[in-house]
Order: C-alpha cells, then sequence, then structure tokens
C-alpha cells in the first residue's frame, strides 16, 4: 500500500498523531530539562538581588510562567474544543480535555506561588484583588469544564457541552490580562509589555523568559501524553490500535 | 555568583520558606502531571489490549 499523500489534515487523524507524537516526546523533555536548567542557573546564580524586594523577587521565574501558561492554555483548549465541535474533529475534542489539566495545575501554581509572594511583599497570603479573583474564577472555569465532560456519558455530547463552557469562558482571559489597567489593583503592572522597555534586569528577564519556553515546552510534553492516552482509549476496538497493541497479546 | 554557602542559598535571605515554598510546590506537581499522564497512557493500552485478546477469543469484534 502506499501512504497517503501529506496533507493539511493528516496528523488530524489519531492514528498518526500517535505516531508523530510518540517521536517527539523525548526532544520536548530534553528541551523542557534544558531550558528549566539554564532558567534556574540565571535565575539563581547569575540575577542580582532585587534592591526594595531582597530574595523574595525570585517567585516570579515560576510566577509570571505559570501564570502566562494559564491563560494561553485556556485560550487553547476553548480553540481546540471549538474546532472539534464546529468541525467534528474528534481530535481537536481530545487535544482540548487533554489540555485542561495543565491548564488547571498552572493557574493553582500561579495563585500558590503568588501567594507565597504576596505574603512576604503585601503582608497577606491572599487578597480579593482584581487580578487575584479573575485568576482564581480561571481556575473554576478549568475544573467545572473537567468536570462537565466527565459527566456526561455520551463523549461526543460532553465534548460538545465542553466546548461552550469553553468558549464562554475564555471571555474571562482578557478580564484577567487587562484587570491591572481597569482596577486599581495592589497586584502590580504587566511586567513585560510589547510597548514600553523592560522595567527589569536583563538577567532576570532572560531567566523568566527561559522559563516561560521551559514552560511552554513542558506543556506540549504533557498534553501530548496525555492525548495519547486519550486517543487509546477513545480507538479502543479500531483496527491500528489492535495491531499497536498486539506485541502484548498472551494467549 | 550571590550566595557564599549553601546554608545562605536555603536562607534566601531570610525568604526561604516563602521562594522555596513555590519552587517546591513547582516541582512537586510539574513531576506528578506527567508520571500520572504515563500512567494514564499505560492503563489504557493494557485495557485496549485486554479488548483485542477478548475480542479475538470470542470472535465479537464489531
Amino acid at each position: 500500500m502506499n501512504a497517503p499523500p501529506l496533507r493539511l489534515f493528516t496528523f488530524a487523524a489519531p492514528s498518526r498523531f500517535y505516531a508523530l507524537t510518540g517521536a517527539l516526546l523525548p526532544w520536548l523533555w530534553a528541551i523542557t530539562v534544558l531550558l528549566t536548567i539554564a532558567g534556574l542557573y540565571i535565575g539563581f546564580m547569575v540575577a542580582p538581588t532585587d534592591a526594595t524586594q531582597g530574595e523574595a523577587y525570585r517567585i516570579i521565574f515560576i510566577h509570571v510562567p505559570a501564570a502566562w501558561m494559564s491563560m494561553v492554555l485556556y485560550l487553547v483548549m476553548a480553540f481546540w474544543a471549538g474546532i472539534g465541535w464546529a468541525f467534528n474533529a474528534r481530535l481537536a475534542s481530545m487535544m482540548a480535555r487533554a489540555i485542561a489539566p495543565t491548564g488547571a495545575m498552572f493557574t493553582f501554581l500561579a495563585l500558590w506561588t503568588g501567594a507565597f509572594w504576596g505574603k512576604p511583599t503585601w503582608g497577606a497570603w491572599w487578597v480579593w484583588d482584581a487580578r487575584l479573583t479573575t485568576e482564581l474564577i480561571l481556575l473554576f472555569l478549568y475544573l467545572g469544564f473537567i468536570a462537565l465532560v466527565n459527566a456526561i456519558d455520551d463523549v461526543r455530547r460532553a465534548d460538545h457541552a465542553g466546548a461552550l463552557l469553553a468558549l464562554v469562558g475564555s471571555v474571562n482571559v482578557p478580564i484577567i490580562y487587562f484587570s491591572v489597567k481597569w482596577w486599581n489593583t495592589l497586584h502590580q503592572g504587566a511586567t513585560i509589555s510589547m510597548t514600553a522597555a523592560p522595567k527589569m534586569a536583563a538577567t532576570m528577564l532572560t531567566a523568566m523568559l527561559l522559563m516561560t519556553l521551559a514552560f511552554w515546552a513542558y506543556s506540549f510534553a504533557v498534553v501530548f501524553m496525555r492525548t495519547r492516552a486519550i486517543v487509546i482509549e477513545r480507538e479502543t476496538h479500531t483496527t491500528w490500535v489492535d495491531e499497536l497493541v498486539k506485541g502484548t497479546i498472551r494467549p | 555568583m550571590n550566595w557564599n554557602s549553601a546554608s545562605e542559598f536555603f536562607a534566601m535571605g531570610g525568604y526561604g520558606l516563602y521562594v522555596w515554598g513555590s519552587y517546591i510546590a513547582a516541582a512537586l506537581l510539574m513531576g506528578l502531571e506527567p508520571w500520572l499522564a504515563q500512567r494514564r497512557h499505560r492503563q489504557a493500552l493494557h485495557d485496549a489490549a485486554a479488548q483485542a485478546r477478548s475480542d479475538a477469543r470470542h470472535g465479537s469484534k464489531p
């Protein structure tokens, strides 16, 4: 049999996605580890002590990347959930389900590291500030999505209901992002913006960006891992999965 | 280099609890998540293999 031609939707076939991501995973993990080592080295060994916050500011190297990932992953999840709904694309819906736990984890991490940063600098673990509150709502949106898609037995109907929730909830993401501008918040403004020069030392910025790239690579890796598990769960009984697990069959 | 000794590094200028409380939580969660994903993948393959076995035995493949 000739190999089918490569087209735009070639990797939308779960079997091809499974093979491609299987080959990519070791590289993604290697990139994650290398970027993390580089980011932590610069963050702890090279970047100087902050003039006003002392060493407490070093939480920024995981707090800001985690907060960014929590917002980006939500939009990516809503995007794939929407594609899965609009075009009846199964793999897109599986991807959306696979992103949700990772997004929830980063949202929790942003809140947790924020609390551990707020305590020494603001004197409180938590305040009902616009930025913190909208980020907490994001966590509930992720958890709501996970609960909803798991509560409906019909898989495709669950995907569609989840897509509706994800798309409606995505209005929260720009609110989180602009909350520090729209309201008078205790939380500081944007750390870096496209329009102004960074307000932090170059080495601090380098460490933060390296950690952001590391979190990106981590997200790709762990989301692909979970999507592969979901693919097998849903494609059991198909010929290609039967072929794949043949090696493990013992009569 | 910012630190003269290991204890100075762990003390983080008096902010050790906050800095390490953040980093340890991140390390735990970002270690746990891939482990759970891998376990789910293995379980899925295991279940698929069991299904394939029982289909082959009973000839009930749809």
